[in-house]
């Protein structure tokens, strides 16, 4: 059976850097930041105050009160960057039959912030009641339905919770099925918003946040810094976008995920490199083809040594040639959304020729010899990328892109 | 019941049903309203919160419940003898 060649036709952002996907690429191309002081309710009760929150949102700009009260934090950031990738893509809604196109929404919190809020009420205010709606909304399919129900998708629609390996593993399920046949289109990407007390308290318990930045790979790293938001993208067949005329950013040229089977929170150099090799693999290209690496790259000691260390492996004597750059530091950790908002860096490489730099970075790390553009953006003709996710649970998922 | 609290009863199901608190009548069913089964629970979810009371009402067994919904009159008046009754206290 041949198989079909699948592309990006369209791409929607909500992030700490910009509610769009112009406004982001300018901010990764000037090297912003978009961490800073946390801000909600009980933050003083934290001992994390920083992280990559998204300012002045309204959601009434964009949705009516009505349907508002199903919306969490993390469906509204889907909706709206999914409306974008669409307009982008030139779509009101699927072209052919929506019974063959679908949404994939990675995310490892889901509605969090609507169990953050139910809980305040229960425990802490003394309340008896939360909102009914409250299951709809914290559902961790609600911005999968969403998304599916706002175009009228009528076929495989479901989210995929892999923690910070979300969106790469709903970006490569909707591929491969396009590529398979399965499906003809689809939406897909992630959307995350743990940003309010319950949620960053969770996370401190385990002693991998940092209180003062972002330094992925940097000598001086001392951990993570949570962001939130959505990344979409439309993703169809390359016959189907060339019959409408679309403009395409990018085709998806491999896939591979892997597990560890190991430990539930420390990476493995081993499954991580089985992942990368696995997508070259399933891209038919050899690691001379990769222009630019867009790494996971958290800012832990123990994530960005052992991605280093797999990157070794797969590059070899390569290595410092290859320019891999964390962008987490510029929009956080965005968790289930952070693999979709990083591959806004892979198409910014691949049709702007500006790779994303890595911020934070103090002093090289032995441990992590990499070029990581640190800094300020590099110009660069960049034909084909890789873009890594190393989950929690040791679940590895990695994309291939190449310019059409 | 005093009118105040009629016109509050009222006022949060016009605003669920989306209308005019006046476009209201005593004899509307649901149906006429265009409340659809989650407007329901949201409207019962606006009332307990106002009045700081609990309904009974389970949506698997709309009609069964002590709560009679099968107009917008007989909401009124099961409202009122939740305020009234024993069980406002614990709400």
């Amino acid at each position: 059976m041949t198989q079909r060649r699948v592309v990006i036709t369209g791409a929607g952002t909500v992030n700490a850097l910009a509610p769009d996907v112009k406004g982001t690429f300018a901010a990764m191309a000037e090297g912003r930041c978009g961490i800073g002081a946390l801000d909600f309710a009980d933050v003083e009760r934290l001992t994390i105050r920083i992280g990559a929150q998204v300012r002045d949102f309204a959601p009434e700009v964009h949705f009516d009160k009505g349907k508002l009260s199903f919306f969490d934090r993390f469906t509204q950031f889907a909706l709206v960057a999914a409306r974008q990738a669409m307009a982008q893509a030139g779509l009101a809604r699927e072209p052919g039959d929506p019974t063959r196109w679908g949404a994939i929404i990675g995310t490892a919190g889901g509605g969090n912030a609507t169990v953050n809020e139910a809980y305040r009420a229960v425990y802490a205010e003394g309340k008896n009641r939360v909102h009914p709606f409250t299951v709809p909304r914290l559902m961790g399919n609600a911005a999968a339905s969403h998304v599916s129900m706002e175009f009228g998708l009528m076929g495989p629609s479901f989210a995929v919770a892999t923690a910070c390996a979300s969106s790469n593993h709903a970006l490569g399920l909707a591929f491969q099925m396009i590529r398979s046949g399965m499906a003809d289109g689809m939406l897909a990407g992630g959307a995350e918003s743990m940003l309010n007390f319950g949620g960053l308290k969770a996370w401190e318990g385990l002693r991998v946040m940092s209180p003062d930045g972002c330094r992925p790979f940097a000598a001086g790293r001392n951990g993570m810094v949570q962001g939130e938001g959505a990344g979409i993208f439309v993703l169809e067949s390359f016959e189907s976008a060339q019959a409408r005329g679309a403009e395409i950013l990018a085709e998806i040229k491999g896939f591979a995920m892997t597990s560890d089977a190991s430990d539930i929170v420390m990476p493995s150099r081993e499954g991580a490199a089985r992942a990368m090799r696995g997508a070259l693999a399933d891209a038919g290209i050899t690691p001379e083809a990769i222009g630019y690496v867009n790494a996971h790259g958290t800012g832990t000691a123990a994530n960005d040594k052992t991605e280093a260390a797999a990157l070794a492996d797969i590059f070899g004597d390569r290595l410092s040639q290859v320019p891999v750059s964390s962008t987490k530091a510029m929009h956080g950790h965005c968790i289930g959304a952070t693999g979709a908002i990083e591959l806004l860096a892979c198409l910014m490489a691949l049709n702007e020729g500006v790779i994303a730099p890595t911020l934070g970075y103090d002093a090289p790390d032995p441990d992590c010899p990499l070029d990581v553009v640190p800094g300020i953006a590099r110009a660069a003709r960049v034909e084909t990328v890789m873009t890594n996710a190393f989950a929690f649970g040791g679940l590895n998922a990695v994309l291939i892109l190449s310019k059409q | 019941m005093r009118p105040d609290m009629q016109e509050k009863i009222l006022s949060i199901i016009a605003r669920e049903a989306a209308m005019e608190p006046t476009e209201v009548r005593p004899d509307m069913t649901l149906d006429e309203l265009g409340l659809d089964s989650l407007g329901l629970v949201e409207m019962i979810f606006a009332i307990e919160e106002t009045f700081g009371v609990s309904v009974p009402f389970n949506a698997n067994e709309p009609t069964q419940s002590e709560f009679d919904i099968s107009s917008v009159g007989s909401i009124v008046r099961a409202v009122e003898r939740l305020i009234s009754g024993p069980q406002a206290a614990l709400a």
